[in-house]
């Protein structure tokens, strides 16, 4: 990637779109520290974070989901939200062996903000399934209650509604919709066009690796170079 | 795991031990016992690692006799109270583990195996060649016995009631971390490490603090090990006893805490009951363990509740989802 420059307000949902190859997983790679970049600065919150171990990265706030669902498949559906409280909780091996008082009120403080955020993507009834075992909508649902369930202050979403249906589709663009309406500031990669404009207040296109326009929904389906690149000429809202 | 369930196997676990100490006439069985709890100790550890974490270490074996050496070592040669040893032992063992995990652990899946593999053989190698301080291959004897307050453990009876509370206690850690939050960070990195990243799991030190803790078990079951048998000898050690643990925590149930009971127990007893076959002995245990594993892939544990679960379905009429 080279000359891609673009900000994120707070609250705002941002879309990246570009074909394929454009670069867009590599960014979520860059901003998360799955990859680190050979130049250039990924500011988070006034602080540089790029080349940091994803870790820590994400012990700042910043969550994603993958292109490629990436579930624990061995643990319940409750269990993977668990994970997600990591960052916000405290108790180590040692506490988690021997159980004191208050390694078990913290234990009941991550189960409840988990079960919290299984119901607001209503997966509430399926806690106690194997996440393995849930049709790929749903894991989609699943991934994002548990990048939800670390709280994080901004919320990177790689291609949330690829493999999915009309139906789910559908209920993936109210729940973004409510996230914005909440104020998460959220970064999305999506193909699917109809969901983009519906949900993203600006949008960033990406061609091999460039950034090529960068503005609000209805500015972008105008410009020519992205018409060009990716939208296709037939393209209407 | 639902709680009744949970409760229940260790009301099990609390009846059929404390039944054993009642019924059992022969000092043959308590020692075969005893053997099967040390043998749990090292199983539950490296199932641990390697069921939860699904990080190998064929070196385990190392950690058992680290553990073992340094109590025998101290307390016959140098005439440190035993319970000071086994201490020892574990800071012997779990810094090894600490020093071997950093690099180690940075490696994945066969390169993992080699490099705990290596160091099990450096350790067997030092154990047999220290001959000053660890006897060589012939072994170091006159390892006194533990004792509480005056009570010393030293037939296999009393032996008994020792380390089977001790496998009581570590069952039910073993219990707790595998639900903890450490537990859960533990065997979410197994499943996607880039997920358990995403989500603030520093996959790294996880690994190694749960490698360290394994060791910390496989030391222990050495110490008592050592104070048991009041001699050790290289040959216990040994890689192809690492094998056998790796086997235990395979045929009990990867990622299963009684599993590690059953697998320990099955592959104890066995061996013994095997002996009236003379030099089929081998085959026989090899052929049992392939049935098992084509059968049973899940493990012992998990493959009866599953037969259970699938004649229950037969019997509604159900399907049986696999």
């Amino acid at each position: 990637m080279e000359q891609v420059s673009f900000g994120v307000d707070p609250g705002v949902v941002k879309a990246v779109i570009g074909p394929n190859g454009a670069g867009k997983t590599t960014l979520f790679n860059l901003v998360t520290g799955f990859l680190s970049p050979q130049a250039g600065h990924i500011v988070f919150q006034g602080q540089e974070i790029q080349g940091r171990p994803a870790h820590l990265i994400a012990r700042r706030g910043i969550a994603r989901t993958f292109q490629l669902v990436q579930l624990f498949d061995h643990m319940t559906v409750l269990e993977n939200v668990m994970v997600g409280r990591h960052r916000l909780s405290r108790s180590g091996l040692l506490a988690g062996a021997l159980q004191f008082p208050w390694t078990r009120r913290e234990e009941k403080e991550i189960r409840a903000k988990a079960m919290e955020a299984l119901e607001f993507v209503g997966l509430a009834d399926r806690a106690r399934q194997s996440a393995a075992v849930l049709p790929l909508g749903l894991k989609r649902m699943l991934e994002i209650a548990r990048a939800l369930a670390s709280a994080p202050t901004l919320l990177l979403l790689d291609e949330p509604a690829s493999g999915l249906d009309a139906v789910e589709t559908e209920r993936l663009q109210d729940l973004i919709l409510e996230l914005r309406r909440q104020g998460l500031t959220t970064i999305l990669v999506e193909h699917d066009m109809g969901l983009t404009m519906e949900v993203a207040d600006t949008i960033a296109v990406l061609n091999y690796g460039k950034l090529i326009a960068d503005g609000p929904p209805r500015a972008i389906q105008k410009n020519p170079e992205v018409i060009a690149a990716y939208l296709g000429t037939d393209w209407q809202t | 795991m639902t709680q009744p369930r949970f409760f229940n196997c260790w009301l099990l676990f609390a009846v059929v031990a404390g039944a054993i100490a009642l019924c059992m006439d022969h000092d043959y069985y308590y020692t075969l016992l005893n053997f099967i709890g040390i043998h749990t100790l090292l199983v539950v550890g490296l199932n641990l690692l390697l069921g939860y974490a699904g990080q190998i270490s064929l070196g385990h074996a190392a950690f058992f006799g680290l553990g073992a050496y340094t109590s025998g070592i101290l307390t016959a040669t140098c005439g440190v109270d035993p319970w000071l040893a086994l201490v020892a032992g574990l800071g012997v063992s779990g810094t090894a583990a600490f020093l071997i995990g950093i690099p180690a652990l940075k490696l994945r899946g066969y390169y993992l195996a080699m490099a705990t593999l290596g160091f099990g053989i450096i350790v067997y190698i030092i154990l047999n060649e220290a001959q000053g301080l660890t006897g060589g291959p012939s072994g170091l004897s006159g390892i006194p016995s533990l004792s509480l307050a005056g009570f010393a453990f030293n037939t296999p009876r009393r032996l008994y009631l020792l380390i089977w509370i001790t496998v009581g206690i570590i069952l039910a850690l073993s219990a707790n971390l595998v639900d903890s939050r450490t537990g859960r960070a533990i065997r979410a990195l197994h499943d996607s490490e880039a997920a358990a990243e995403s989500l603030g799991v520093d996959t790294f030190r996880m690994k190694l603090k749960i490698f360290v803790w394994s060791a910390l078990y496989a030391s222990l079951a050495g110490s008592l090990y050592a104070h048991t048998l009041n001699f050790v000898a290289p040959s216990s050690f040994g890689f192809m006893f690492s094998i056998k643990l790796v086997t235990m925590v395979v045929l009990g149930g990867m990622a299963s805490i009684w599993g590690s009971l059953l697998g320990a127990g099955a592959l104890t007893v066995l061996p013994e009951m095997l002996t009236v076959f003379h030099d089929f002995e081998v085959v026989i245990f090899g052929a049992i363990l392939m049935v098992v594993m084509i059968f049973l892939p899940r493990g012992l544990v998990r493959g009866i509740l599953d037969l259970y679960e699938f004649r229950r379905y037969k019997r509604e009429g159900g399907t049986f989802p696999v």
